[in-house]
């Protein structure tokens, strides 16, 4: 772990040394099931992104009042509820980009990640500094679902940025078409699966080799 | 004891907040399906001009009916002026390649059809989702196609020695459209004047 009390160093840890996708492997579901475009991948990230704020900065204000054996249905609760919200949000913000999550957004309760940072975080820090791990780690979440949902996108369609306009509004936008057509496994769920292995090497490989950079001998 | 009055707190406070959200959200989205609904019923009509209220032209022909589908289908009732000009099917093809394939099947009232769109489906990405009308122009070649055209003999995919253009790869989901359009077609034939004299308060909207 990098420096705990910076800010900076809070925001690395979220975006790469404890990225919840990259490297706790947490919140796989949606993960590999909408990244099949890049805006799907950006609409799921910001709405998980807000949802793991919100209920980090909740559970740390009323961590005084949460005792051990309440905790779980407490925690339930609060997400259940954030996302309950967000998903009406959605609806009436953003209906087709709705459309195109369909039930990946109320699935957003059962991600994982979000339990897990208010069990192991939010639950014994300050809210402030509970907002910032929110921030951190749901954006390095957001983070890798639009990375996938680009290579995904751009391997299999050829396109890139195609249909924002689900997240922005306005008239149909069809991103840009770089090859006709593209390689279809990387649509379907085993190119999701390739595609998060492929993330995970890389990043593995990159911290390998700043290891050795550094003149630091792996352990294992 | 305490832990159960926390508890019942903060539910009776996200519950609040669920409540409020559903409030102030709840005629955007009631807004955003029917403009969507509308949007999809409009733009299978390739600009045949109407100006009843659609949505409350919907007749709900209950199973069984003749139509594809095991389940009740929607018919919009399109008229210009008092006169019927159109109708508008929503109903299922079954047999799809992975599962059903709702269908928006828009016809004139001589027959021929004006348009249809995939609405809801589950087929294969790149293959047989190429019926989505954002990720291919197949299945705008249904418009103008009628029971005379092709021949009643013609109506398959060309694999089944039918004249109609089949996805490449996707024969089961291509012929599960075709089959779906024709059989709605025959439906049309045979209860077309039922269909326009039906009361609305015959079916259910809200089903």
């Amino acid at each position: 772990m990098s420096d705990q009390n910076s800010i900076a160093g809070r925001l690395v840890d979220g975006f790469w040394h404890h990225n919840p996708g990259l490297v706790q492997l947490l919140g796989l579901c949606p993960l590999l099931a909408v990244t099949s475009t890049f805006v799907n991948g950006l609409g799921l990230g910001l709405a998980t992104l807000v949802v793991l704020t919100m209920s980090n900065v909740l559970v740390s204000a009323t961590r005084r009042w949460i005792r051990s054996e309440i905790r779980i249905p407490m925690y339930v609760l609060i997400i259940a509820s954030l996302v309950t919200c967000i998903e009406l949000i959605f609806k009436a913000g953003f209906p087709a980009l709705d459309r195109s999550l369909g039930i990946f957004i109320p699935l957003i309760v059962t991600n994982c990640a979000i339990v897990a940072r208010a069990e192991v975080f939010a639950s014994r820090n300050s809210v402030a500094s509970s907002l910032l791990d929110g921030l951190a780690m749901g954006g390095g979440f957001a983070l890798l679902l639009c990375a996938l949902g680009f290579v995904r996108e751009l391997v299999g369609h050829g396109s890139v940025f195609a249909r924002l306009d689900l997240l922005i509004g306005g008239d149909v936008l069809n991103g840009l078409q770089l090859l006709d057509g593209g390689f279809l496994l990387a649509l379907l769920p085993p190119g999701a699966f390739f595609a998060l292995g492929l993330a995970v090497a890389g990043k593995n490989a990159i911290d390998q080799r700043r290891r050795e950079a550094a003149g630091f001998r792996l352990s294992i | 004891m305490q832990s159960g009055l926390i508890l019942a707190t903060v539910a009776a406070i996200c519950t609040t907040l669920v409540a409020l959200t559903f409030n102030m959200t709840r005629d955007r989205i009631a807004a955003n399906e029917q403009a969507f609904l509308e949007q999809s019923l409009a733009r299978v009509l390739s600009g045949i001009s109407f100006n009843n209220d659609l949505s409350a032209s919907a007749l709900v022909v209950r199973v069984p009916h003749g139509l594809p589908g095991r389940e009740n289908a929607i018919v919009y009732r399109v008229l210009n002026d008092s006169a019927p000009v159109a109708a508008l099917f929503v109903i299922t093809a079954t047999d799809g390649f992975t599962g059903p394939i709702k269908l928006l099947i828009g016809i004139d009232y001589d027959g021929a059809v004006t348009g249809v769109r995939a609405l809801e489906h589950k087929e294969t990405p790149g293959i047989g989702a190429l019926i989505d009308e954002n990720r291919s122009d197949w299945i705008y070649q249904f418009a103008g196609t009628s029971l005379n055209a092709p021949e009643r003999s013609a109506w398959a995919i060309r694999r089944d020695g039918g004249e109609i253009d089949q996805l490449t790869g996707a024969s089961v989901t291509s012929r599960a459209i075709v089959n779906a359009v024709n059989q709605t077609l025959l439906y049309f034939e045979a209860n077309r004047d039922d269909i326009f004299t039906a009361r609305e308060d015959s079916g259910n909207a809200d089903e």
